[in-house]
């Protein structure tokens, strides 16, 4: 694509800038279309076609510009898109670069962004003070979520978040290096040339396009008698061409964490019209670099003056950069308001491209020499001294107020562009990050690293090493190497101020603006100080000074400055804010990477999940396990699937996945001695060949986990635990086997995986199998209740338990996993054929509830003994010791009254009980009122015919036969507390 | 993210590989049923809580499985030793020190010995 000279924008430059005249692009900015040069950022672009007003302001819609030329923009924030699905909010226009077919818009603004409604809040602007949302908004309560926070959303705010799906893929990446150098500047790539030729691995990383750093804008500096920023390119030629150097450029450093830790993230196709499909679009880099150089260089302030916001008004560097890199005047007629050398020479590039420059007005009475006297040279009016008062123009900067300080002489001089400076601020976040400590430089009113916490070095601007030759020093030993280099400057700079300019101060009531992008100006944050605010941190939160997306990187020092004036103390007393990751925003697709979609949470499916998939079952979520929930036959719901399965089970079997417990193979010599520790029951005295129920509890008597273990052999346990709790539970044995009884000789092995848990439960339970098994007799006599056995079922090598979970005649036949669905699907097919039925998790729930069988983690919370679960049965007199031993004779744990499990049968049988329930002795008494417990496992229990329940009641079992209530919100619950077995008292079915 | 120096493995692993196991040193009381309520709870309740050099117990959970010790500045987050369970505390060595310590032996266990075996 071609265009004419007139088509790339009516500020383009002759001459001037990087790019190639002949490759363009064209885009759109609210509808309108544009031509922009291929190496445009969107702010260059819309520049270059005399594009100033680009936003309206947070809080007062003021009318806003670009301010700055890089990734420290806090006011150009736009709208990106690709295409329907591809767009993205509050994008920086100083960032994105143009592209072929990119749509732009601005935000914040209705109907237009000429002319938006919202401006109306500037007017309001007394109403929107610092502080405003505490204290305009306090009362009633009510109105906050109806009427506050709306208004709030809708007149204070950014851009719109999309609400489409992203299409677009992430991907992640992990690195090591020796050498980590952030920024690719002189310091930088000075560092990566000094540390690269020692062999070392480096790796250097920078946010922007191309390398060079401060040399896109500083035309004067010389390195190796070739322009800086030539250099900068073939040195980075050249460090790209070693095999031991990696350079990544859109990449940013934005976080610095522990022990060298780093997190980059890399813009990958963000800049790519056509981006091939299977590009990812960031790339997330977490990179363990053994050193870190910090090259992160120096940000420009603005000036704090009345109207300082208007569009137009730019920091000088910005102005610099789009002249010297990308080919575009910021206006015609330009302004200077300085208080450092350094926007001279953005003056005298501007006056030597053929614009003309208004003025030079420096706040300082004594300005470098040599570039006081080239202003001379070039014809360029100083007037030094003096300050910006005020500006004016409605959507762009149309003049300048400038006065003598003091307020005399004022005038007012037409400017349509108005670059400023204040000085610069190095950039120390990835330093303070690290948990470096700073000091405050008093001289040149900066804050620098000074003590370190990792291994990890600052060179250049960002550690205050303003000589180039210094700077190329202190690089140069930074790499570790050593290297020839000679740098020059056409000037040296001196100056700079943080705080508030002339006509701004204390006694004023003007607008000068301190941090853009949450519109907090200086009268803000003296509201602050009056209003008691003393520490930098409550400043910061009561104004949001610096609490934007751009973290304040040109506000923070200002108000600071301003701060530490109005409370008359030092600016190290005051303190500065700290500096968190991310540096610059990071979007959610790169933190998240591929973990989205089926790939969030990974999902755990027992060897029988498709079979019982195929059969018709819902699942639920237990940990990350899908469980068969219930098995619904056609037109039944849930309520009637589970009665079936809960008949079904009692007048004939059911077949249920039992393969998500947790197994933990315990073997050795001393395995039964290791248990005899970790449980409060005794194992010595469990014969191989049968199983027991044991209950483990932590060090302080709390119940911590429960489950059957079998004895295999005198060496041999097959311990099973909660769903939940296997890894706990093993981490737990690892715990007290590794460091409080090393001297047993056990070995710990978890087999949750490994076996397929197939149970059948019910009458015929035992006729079912019966086929199956080989070589045990499984009669009620050779294989009675609570046995275990190896055999082979269906000629697989299986472990066979004899147990119940539901007071049923049951087995659990135990088959290495990849045997679980030939096996299961013989067994389900006779068990079919006999009226047995498929049940899930909630039948399973029922019938041990009609049990009075506990689940641990819903009838226990942590705070529950064996004996308040009515399993003091299991908790043995004799052992001298085990684990939980010396808790439970805690006073608080043997006291009378505590809460124990019992049931509640409610006085009307169709009534079931909420869980969580809670439980009062006389639902009459005035509140609050005295709770006894509370319900843990309410059911409606199909074969009691009447719902049934579980409770934690203080002194409940000497409160059985009593009546209690149960008050909820619309009804009183009344309830009688009785023991805990609701069906089969006796308990003979299980020995069937 | 923490880079942790597992004394079993003898490798500089990643944080992710690892769990916190709280503050080291407290051994469980030998006669442990017989102790007093105060004792209990300054064994099992109490713990120190410093601010700077802490002794505290990791366990390389995805590696090798093995619980050792640590101490760390919790200032800093450096680490500034780790060493094997079983280990009494350490005095903070100097770097030759530290070398010598990782070559000490550690408690036997059935697993560091017969355990192959099976
Ligand atoms: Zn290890």
């Amino acid at each position: 694509m071609s265009a004419s000279a007139r088509d790339l924008g009516a500020f383009r430059i002759k001459d001037a800038g990087r790019h190639t005249p002949a490759r363009t692009a064209r885009f759109t900015f609210d509808g309108k279309t544009y031509t922009a040069m291929e190496g445009d950022t969107v702010a260059s672009a819309l520049l270059a076609h005399g594009v100033h007003l680009v936003g309206r302001s947070f809080k007062y819609h003021r009318p806003r510009g670009i301010l700055s030329a890089g990734p420290e923009e806090p006011n150009a924030l736009l709208d990106v898109s690709r295409d329907a699905g591809r767009r993205q909010p509050n994008v920086r226009a100083t960032v994105q670069e143009v592209f072929d077919g990119v749509r732009i818009a601005s935000q914040n603004r209705w109907p237009s962004l000429k002319h938006d409604v919202g401006a109306f809040n500037d007017l309001l602007s007394p109403f929107f003070a610092a502080g405003f949302y505490y204290k305009t908004f306090m009362w009633p309560k009510e109105a906050w979520h109806k009427l506050y926070e709306p208004f709030i959303r809708r007149a204070a705010g950014l851009g719109e978040a999309p609400k489409e799906e992203d299409p677009d893929h992430y991907t992640s990446r992990y690195a090591h290096c020796d050498v980590l150098i952030a920024g690719a500047g002189v310091a930088g790539l000075t560092a990566a040339l000094s540390a690269a030729a020692t062999g070392v691995s480096v790796f250097l990383v920078d946010e922007q396009p191309e390398v060079g750093g401060a040399l896109h804008f500083d035309a004067g500096t010389t390195i190796d008698g070739q322009n800086g920023y030539e250099w900068a390119q073939a040195a980075v030629a050249r460090l790209k061409a070693m095999p031991n150097v990696t350079v990544l450029t859109r990449t940013t450093v934005f976080g610095y964490y522990n022990h060298g830790f780093l997190g980059l993230v890399e813009r990958v196709t963000d800049h790519l019209a056509r981006p091939g499909r299977d590009l990812p679009r960031e790339r997330l880099w977490q990179v363990r670099a053994k050193r870190v150089v910090l090259a992160t260089g120096s940000i420009e302030r603005h000036m704090v003056f009345a109207n300082n916001d208007r569009p137009g008004i730019m920091l000088a560097s910005a102005a610099r950069t789009f002249l010297n890199h990308h080919g575009v005047a910021v206006g015609r007629q330009v302004g200077v308001y300085t208080a450092h050398d350094s926007a001279y020479e953005a003056a005298f590039d501007l006056k030597r491209a053929g614009v003309s420059i208004a003025a030079i007005v420096d706040c300082r009475s004594h300005p470098g020499d040599a570039v006081l006297a080239e202003a001379r040279a070039l014809g360029i009016d100083v007037l030094t001294g003096h300050s910006v008062i005020n500006t004016s123009g409605r959507l762009r900067v149309s003049s300048m107020t400038v006065a003598r300080n003091g307020g005399s002489n004022a005038r007012k001089i037409a400017v349509d562009a108005l670059i400023v400076s204040a000085g610069w601020t190095p950039s120390v976040h990835l330093f303070s990050q690290s948990r470096g400590k700073l000091r405050f430089d008093e001289q040149n009113q900066r804050f620098l690293p000074d003590i370190y916490a990792q291994d990890c070095v600052s060179v250049g601007a960002c550690n205050g090493t303003d000589d180039l030759s210094d700077l190329i020093d202190e690089a140069i030993a930074a790499g570790g190497g050593t290297l020839a280099l000679t740098g020059e400057n056409s000037f040296e700079w001196t100056g700079g101020m943080i705080g508030a300019a002339e006509g701004a101060g204390p006694d004023t009531v003007v607008k000068a603006f301190v941090d853009f992008q949450h519109d907090v100006t200086a009268k803000d944050i003296r509201l602050a100080v009056r209003e008691g605010m003393h520490s930098i941190e409550h400043i910061k939160r009561f104004t949001t000074n610096g609490m934007a997306s751009d973290q304040g990187k040109l506000s923070n020092m200002h108000g600071l400055a301003i701060a530490a004036e109005m409370l008359g103390r030092p600016i190290p007393k005051v303190g500065l804010t700290t500096f968190r990751a991310p540096y610059t925003p990071v979007t959610y697709g790169t933190l998240v990477g591929h973990s989205r979609g089926d790939l969030f949470d990974p999902a755990r499916k027992t060897p029988m999940h498709a079979l019982e998939a195929a059969e018709g079952a819902e699942f639920e979520d237990v940990g990350n396990w899908k469980r068969a929930w219930y098995f619904p036959k056609r037109g039944e719901d849930m309520h009637a699937a589970v009665n079936r399965e809960c008949r079904t089970v009692r007048d004939v079997a059911g077949v249920f996945d039992a393969s998500t417990l947790g197994k933990i193979e315990v073997v050795g010599p001393d395995a039964a001695q290791f248990l005899n520790l970790l449980y409060t029951n005794a194992w010595d005295t469990l014969k191989p060949g049968k199983c027991r129920y044991g209950i483990m509890t932590r060090e302080d008597g709390f119940v911590y986990d429960d489950g059957v273990v079998g004895r295999l052999a005198e060496d041999r346990f097959h311990v099973t635990t909660t769903t939940g709790g296997a890894p706990r539970v093993l981490h737990h044995m690892e715990d007290y086997l590794q460091t409080e009884f090393p001297h047993l000789k056990v070995w710990l092995t978890s087999t949750t995986e490994q076996w397929a848990v197939i149970a059948v439960q019910g009458p015929k339970a035992r006729e079912i199998i019966q086929p199956f098994v080989e070589g045990i007799d499984i009669s009620n006599e050779a294989f009675p209740h609570m046995s275990v056995a190896e055999c082979t079922v269906m000629g697989v090598p299986s472990r066979l338990f004899r147990m119940s979970f539901t007071g049923e005649l049951g087995f659990e036949v135990n088959v290495p996993a990849d045997y679980g669905p030939a096996v299961w699907k013989a067994i389900w097919e006779r068990a079919e054929s006999m009226g047995a039925c498929l049940y899930g998790t909630e039948t399973m729930h029922v019938l041990r509830a009609e049990k009075g069988y506990i689940i641990v983690g819903q009838d226990t919370d942590g705070t529950v003994t064996p004996d308040d679960a009515a399993l003091g049965w299991a908790v043995s007199k004799k052992k001298t010791d085990y684990v939980g031993i010396r808790g439970l004779k805690r006073p608080d744990l043997v006291r009378d009254g505590r809460k124990q499990l019992v049931g509640l049968l409610t006085k009307s049988p169709d009534v079931v009980l909420e869980e969580g329930g809670q439980i009062v002795a006389d639902p009459n008494q005035p509140k609050p009122m005295t709770m006894l417990g509370h319900v843990t496992s309410a059911y409606w229990s199909e074969n009691c015919g009447r719902s049934i329940a579980l409770a934690l009641v203080a002194g409940g079992r000497s409160l059985v036969g009593k009546t209690l209530y149960v008050p909820l919100k619309d009804q009183t619950i009344e309830v009688e507390v009785t023991d805990m077995v609701f069906f089969d008292k006796e308990g003979g079915r299980i020995h069937g | 993210m923490l880079l942790i120096h597992c004394p079993y493995c003898e490798e500089d692993r990643s944080e992710l590989e690892f769990r916190w196991a709280g503050e080291a040193h407290i051994a469980r009381p030998e006669n442990i049923a017989a102790i007093t309520d105060e004792e209990f709870a300054e064994y099992f309740f109490l713990r120190n809580n410093e601010k700077g050099l802490t002794y505290e117990r990791w366990r390389h959970i995805h590696g090798c499985g093995r619980f050792f010790n640590a101490a760390r500045d919790t200032v800093s987050d450096r680490f500034l030793m780790t060493y094997k369970a079983g280990l009494p505390k350490q005095p903070i060595p100097t770097a030759e020190e530290t070398a010598a310590i990782a070559e000490e032996k550690t408690v036997e266990t059935w697993e560091a010995t017969e355990g192959d075996a099976r």
